[in-house]
């Protein structure tokens, strides 16, 4: 019998076409996976399991008649509580949106069914994607598969300790300022932002629109290639995607028959990442195994410098929040969503059910946003902010002239615990590393490097790619991911 | 008045977002947004002159379709959600003018 914690979409994929297992009995495997470890993980805010179960029987009988929708067709998919799926809840783990059933599918959603993914739970996150614990869930706390007693990340820490706990194959998550590259590293699994407009966001609940996306959280890194061939390509309803078509043939098919091998490729060190206060010695010594990995497989280290990585925090709590203000102004009570009962006229059905239906990071975010648009405030905050943006957008292309993918730590420190970080600016600086390429639009992918030997818990590498390179993320990130000297990094829940 | 990490007015703010912060809320709340807004303004070291802002990261350019007859979605798909309607037909809403406002 296969090890759920451990089966990808590939593995899953020929156990499929081989008739060794059925799509019914793939997901029932997972559906029992989690009745048993959910009541300790609480990954997923809502799960149908009629659904999923109609959908893999859907996919058996497309198998049985020939009719196949590709080698993914039946394989299960957890999806993060702001990607709609039509037909079911998308609450964005706030009160606001209690109860709301999506009336249509996100594109990436459209493209997954007409892949012949089964869709099955959606997984926790911090409200409106805003956090990077998922503490700040209205509705429960999500558990780290590899300790309980810590947190797993967020903001898409639902997806990532789905994943790690085996309740699913992959899963999707959204990043704006690292909420899939974070999890993933406290999780122990890859997670990819990709380059901003290589997927649609349509059906997305935005957070922050110019530097949200979609991406991959996947227990290896052919897979997280694999979703992105899946996911990506320029949308009509998103006209901030990209004509950017996928190479040819797709990201995967350049690591089938993988040697790894990273001869030839330039891979950065920005001094200012490594000059970084609070870098736990755990992380270091992941960090430094890693870099010395990279090195044997003939990559060339070159010492990079990003002058303004200082600001990135400062420039994107400008700019996220700024950004999130006017997106959550739709939530006023009146077309869908909380309403409160206290509302008697045109204000107090905006205020009180807003005042009410928001918890208390994302008033702490529209307070901000709205402060720092304010009338007398506006050009000190924001368009200051936007033009540090330029600067961080600037560092990153003059870096690329040197170096082919850049190499940084994902967070400071392996997962932490719950409630260890109650003041909000400690919680923020958490991002530290994985902001700045939101704001330059790059990709990036964290990925597993080892466990951190104070900690015991796993720590991540991030390799960034110049806008559109994703295929230079992959090839590393596989080669590392082959290499690396802890081979399996499987979570012991 | 210049920017100033000193006397956030939170009754202000929240008035501008449409947010009811309980009283018993504000003070904390004023304390937080300083504390990250005193940290944002190391902005203020760097020179931005000349520099032209960035609002998106990548380029942008209008994107035009065919004036083209759809279909949309249905109305009573679209007034699920609704917090209350008329008959599954309208959105219904408190009143929005007092009494003796209106005409």
């Amino acid at each position: 019998m296969m090890e759920l914690k451990k089966l990808t979409m590939t593995e899953a994929s020929a156990l499929l076409a081989a008739k060794k297992i059925s799509s019914v009995e793939l997901c029932r495997a997972y559906l029992d996976r989690i009745a048993a470890v959910e009541p300790k993980v609480s990954a997923l805010l809502s799960l149908d399991t009629e659904s999923v179960l109609a959908q893999a029987a859907e996919s058996d009988a497309r198998r049985a008649a020939g009719k196949t929708l590709g080698p993914w067709d039946g394989i299960p998919v957890t999806i993060k509580d702001n990607i709609a799926v039509k037909g079911q809840p998308c609450t964005c783990a706030s009160k606001i949106l209690k109860g709301f059933v999506s009336p249509y599918d996100a594109t990436v959603i459209s493209k997954l069914k007409a892949a012949g993914m089964v869709l099955t739970g959606r997984a926790n996150m911090d409200e409106f994607a805003m956090g990077s614990s998922c503490e700040n869930s209205a509705y429960q706390k999500t558990r780290n598969p590899w300790n309980t007693d810590c947190v797993p990340g967020g903001s898409s820490g639902g997806s990532a300790a789905a994943v790690a706990a085996g309740e699913t194959v992959i899963a999707l998550g959204s990043d704006t300022g690292g909420s899939i590259r974070q999890p993933a590293s406290f999780c122990g699994i890859v997670g990819l932002k990709p380059t901003y407009g290589r997927v649609s966001r349509y059906g997305l609940v935005a957070f922050a629109s110019s530097l949200d996306q979609i991406g991959p959280m996947s227990k290896s890194v052919t897979d997280s290639a694999v979703m992105l061939d899946l996911i990506a390509g320029q949308d009509e309803r998103d006209t901030t995607s990209l004509p950017a078509p996928i190479p040819e043939g797709g990201f995967a098919a350049a690591l089938k028959d993988f040697q790894p091998s990273l001869k030839g490729m330039k891979v950065g060190l920005p001094k200012e990442y490594f000059e970084v206060e609070g870098v736990t010695p755990g992380v270091k010594k992941v960090t430094a195994d890693a870099i010395e990995t990279l090195k044997s497989l003939g990559a060339e280290m070159v010492d990079i410098s990003l002058p303004h990585t200082r600001y990135s925090m400062a420039c994107y709590y400008i700019i996220a929040p700024a950004e999130a203000s006017a997106n959550l102004a739709r939530f006023d009570g009146i077309r869908y969503g909380y309403r409160s009962p206290n509302a008697n006229d045109i204000l107090s059905t905006y205020q009180d059910s807003r005042g009410e239906g928001f918890g208390p990071e994302v008033i702490r975010r529209i307070m901000l946003g709205t402060y720092v648009l304010s009338s007398g405030y506006y050009d000190a905050y924001y368009v200051r902010a936007q033009k540090v943006r330029t600067l961080i957008r600037r560092d990153f292309t003059e870096a690329f002239e040197k170096c082919d993918v850049i190499f940084t730590p994902v967070t400071p420190a392996t997962a932490f615990k719950f409630g260890e970080k109650s003041d909000p600016m400690q919680m923020y600086l958490s991002d530290v590393f994985t902001t700045a390429l939101n704001l330059a639009g790059n990709c990036g992918i964290s990925v597993p490097a080892g466990l951190d030997p104070d900690t015991h818990m796993p720590g991540g590498i991030q390799l960034i790619a110049p806008s559109l390179a994703e295929d230079r993320l992959f090839k590393a990130a596989r080669a590392f991911e082959m290499t690396r000297s802890a081979k399996e990094l499987v979570a012991p829940l | 008045m210049a920017a100033s990490s000193k006397g956030i007015d939170v009754a202000h703010i929240a008035a501008l977002a449409r947010l009811e912060i309980p009283p018993e809320a504000a003070g904390k709340l004023s304390r937080e947004m300083e504390s990250i807004v005193g940290y944002v303004e190391m902005l203020s070291e760097l020179d931005v002159s000349g520099i032209e802002p960035t609002a998106h990261a990548v380029p942008r350019s209008n994107v035009i379709r065919e004036d083209a007859v759809r279909d949309s979605f249905p109305r009573e798909a679209m007034l699920a959600n609704a917090p209350a309607t008329v008959d599954q037909e309208l959105v219904k809403v408190p009143q929005v003018l007092a009494e003796e406002g209106m005409a």
